[in-house]
């Protein structure tokens, strides 16, 4: 236990500052105020792999440690997409995940945001389309933001959904028409 | 018959370790697994080829690890509506879910009766093969799914718990389906295949100068581990030799990619115990890591550092002291949480007995890389068949006997250590030397094989070239295919609600095992 607690202190607070989309620097409460100001509420985040190779899933993993401290800028991950309000899609979309994906985006209630994130998911990157894969995930699903990189880091993916939710208003997002 | 017939007939095969080709009819196919299974030779993978435009037929390949070389084993079979060759499950059980997936590219099948689809979700016709030459790979198809046959266990409280493929993290789809009492998992069947990409076909559309980006990308966590294999196939075909400096920085890259990933995992682990303050320390351990590999070798993630005749990135004299540094940094850390770790009684609750995989089933169903040490199967491909520069830095083996997440906790405790002195011997000995030289395009139909020992095991790629610098038949495999089985082992008689913790002690790549 003292082990522990000596670590804890030894390691401090390591978070650092939110990433800026302009000039004027957001600082934590600002942040925190937008998106009560959107949603009410923190904003909550449902991943969907729809194919990749899993690079971009370590970058996404990365933004839960305590340097980019994403839940502290109340923004959290959910388990389930009924409690999302923001789909985070890597990957091409293979084949064999297009449906389990149209039925992730179809679980989280409106209104929504979608954010691809890394080149497969842009445009399907090296794998682009072929037998096994549709591409990019716009061509399934609609999408809000694209966070292009191979894989993006973590920053530019934080700054991603940041830029996705200042420059939607999420309350006139229409549903897809296939509802 | 066996192994004279083999010392006799085989022929060496470029490779970055000792590599044999044997080339056999229908019934010493059969005979060389038994035989090689008798031999306690590890079976490494399986893959087939369509050679109707070469000579009429097609091909199916076994590869397996002796003590001395690898062995590829190679069957032609005549062209035929339905052809066949007999399955090598019998020997070799990690074969079954290959052969599937085999029958689904090509359309070769085996004489087994569990011939159920594993990468074809009806995502293409059923009649479609798309690894057959005359199919065109960018036909795209609407997707027509069909329920899965799972086994279905019956009896008095027993139900199905159908988890997957979204799961409930920020991980990799797949299916899993538990039937249980109460808490307890009576079984558990996988099916995997969901992150299918047509890998193996887009390889044929793309340059020998060019493969190891696909390569790399088979499964981005060991992005250093396929592209060193994929361009050390190439260059054993070429004859080319790389400056000493380009292997030593590929292994240093290597290196990082197990720490990392092993850094990431004990942090997970312990999250996956209730100990969030492991997640903290060592997601911290592995950001400062990453940070360090973008000063190091120009990328957090290096799926593009190893390119065919050297490496990408030189690295500099301040990031040399950068790395040192940081290595000085990791190591107490790392001690200093293994300690907490070993002395956590509620964490050591959870880890100790849970997941058991016990030797003599690790090693009858093929245990591969950490995953089999931890079970008592000593082998390191670093160890064992050491390329270079592994051959001067003498890695020193981890075995844990216990075969629980304790010990596969343990392994990856003790080879992040151990990498850490592999990266200082590394640093020291760099010669001053060019990073690149070049690879002369490879004569067509040649056939090359290289291992590299990744975090997870080995990884193997077998590269055919074909005319005009291109590719003809490429074949990629991770250690995944065969450990992904063992968990529905090791998860028998333990509860639901330990699945997390013991999948994540295993830590599978399902992009790896999807192509």
């Amino acid at each position: 236990m003292w082990d522990t607690l000596s670590r804890m202190l030894q390691t401090g607070l390591l978070t650092e500052p939110q990433p800026a989309p302009d000039q004027t620097a957001p600082v934590l409460e600002t942040l925190e105020k937008e998106l009560l100001e959107i949603l009410g509420r923190a904003l909550c985040i449902r991943h969907v792999d729809a194919g990749s190779c899993n690079g971009c899933e370590l970058e996404i993993q990365a933004l839960n440690n305590p340097y980019y401290n994403l839940e502290g800028a109340g923004i959290k991950f959910v388990a389930s997409p009924r409690h999302a309000d923001l789909l985070l899609v890597t990957g091409p979309v293979s084949v064999n995940m297009e449906e389990a994906l149209e039925r992730t985006y179809n679980a989280i209630p409106d209104p929504k945001l979608v954010v691809a994130v890394g080149d497969c998911a842009a445009c399907g990157g090296v794998f682009g389309k072929n037998y096994a894969s549709r591409g990019g995930v716009a061509n399934i699903i609609p999408v809000n933001y694209t966070v292009v990189g191979c894989p993006p880091s973590p920053i530019a993916i934080f700054d991603g959904i940041l830029r996705a939710i200042r420059s939607t208003n999420i309350s006139s997002v229409s549903p897809p028409d296939f509802l | 018959m066996a192994t004279n017939f083999m010392e006799s007939q085989a022929v060496k095969l470029p490779g970055n370790i000792p590599t044999r080709r044997l080339r056999v009819d229908r019934v010493q196919w059969l005979q060389t697994a038994k035989a090689l299974r008798e031999s306690d030779a590890r079976f490494l993978t399986l893959w087939g080829a369509d050679d109707r435009d070469r000579d009429g037929g097609f091909r199916i390949y076994a590869a397996y690890l002796l003590p001395h070389a690898v062995m590829v084993v190679e069957h032609f079979m005549e062209n035929s509506p339905a052809p066949v060759y007999p399955s090598i499950a019998g020997f070799y059980p990690a074969a079954l879910r290959m052969q599937r997936a085999v029958y689904d590219l090509l359309g070769i099948s085996t004489d087994e009766t569990d011939m159920r689809c594993w990468l074809r979700h009806g995502g293409w016709p059923e009649a479609i093969f798309p690894l057959r030459r005359d199919v065109d790979g960018n036909q795209q198809y609407p997707v027509a799914s069909a329920p899965y046959p799972f086994v279905s266990v019956e009896g008095d409280g027993v139900h199905e718990i159908a988890v997957g493929p979204v799961h409930a993290g920020t991980i990799e789809p797949g299916h899993f389906r538990f039937s249980v009492v109460g808490e307890k998992v009576l079984r558990l069947e996988e099916r995997l295949g969901y992150t299918h990409k047509g890998v193996a076909k887009l390889l044929e559309n793309t340059s020998q100068q060019n493969g190891h980006r696909l390569a790399a990308r088979v499964s981005g966590d060991s992005a250093v581990a396929f592209s060193w294999a994929y361009c050390a196939a190439l260059e054993s075909i070429t004859d080319t030799i790389c400056p000493a400096r380009t292997l030593m920085l590929r292994a240093l890259a290597l290196e990082h990619e197990r720490l990392a990933n092993h850094l990431g995992d004990l942090g997970a682990l312990g999250n996956d115990a209730g100990f969030a303050f492991g997640l903290t320390q060592f997601s911290k351990l592995k950001e400062d890591l990453l940070r360090t590999n973008i000063i190091a070798f120009g990328a957090r993630y290096l799926l593009d550092y190893v390119i065919p005749g050297g490496v990408a990135v030189d690295l500099t004299a301040d990031a040399r002291s950068l790395l040192l540094d940081l290595y000085d940094a990791l190591e107490p850390s790392v001690n200093q949480m293994r300690s907490i770790y070993d002395e956590h009684a509620g964490l050591q609750d959870r880890f100790r007995e849970a997941g058991r995989l016990g030797q003599a089933t690790a090693e009858k169903l093929g245990a591969m890389g950490l995953v089999g040490r931890a079970s008592g199967i000593a082998c390191d491909l670093r160890v064992d068949h050491p390329w270079t520069p592994y051959d001067t830095l003498a890695p020193k083996l981890s075995v844990q006997a216990g075969g629980d997440v304790a010990a596969r906790v343990q392994v990856r405790f003790d080879e992040s250590i151990e990498s850490l002195r592999l990266c200082r011997t590394l640093l020291s000995g760099l010669t001053i030397e060019a990073i690149h030289t070049s690879v002369p395009v490879a004569a067509p139909d040649l056939l090359g094989i290289a291992l590299i020992e990744a975090w997870r095991g080995p990884v193997m790629i077998a590269l055919e070239t074909g005319p005009n610098g291109g590719i003809r038949r490429c074949h990629a495999h991770d250690p995944s295919c065969q450990n992904w089985p063992l968990i529905e082992y090791a998860i028998l008689g333990n509860i639901v609600p330990d699945f997390p913790l013991i999948n994540k002690s295993f830590n599978l790549s399902y992009s790896g095992q999807d192509g």
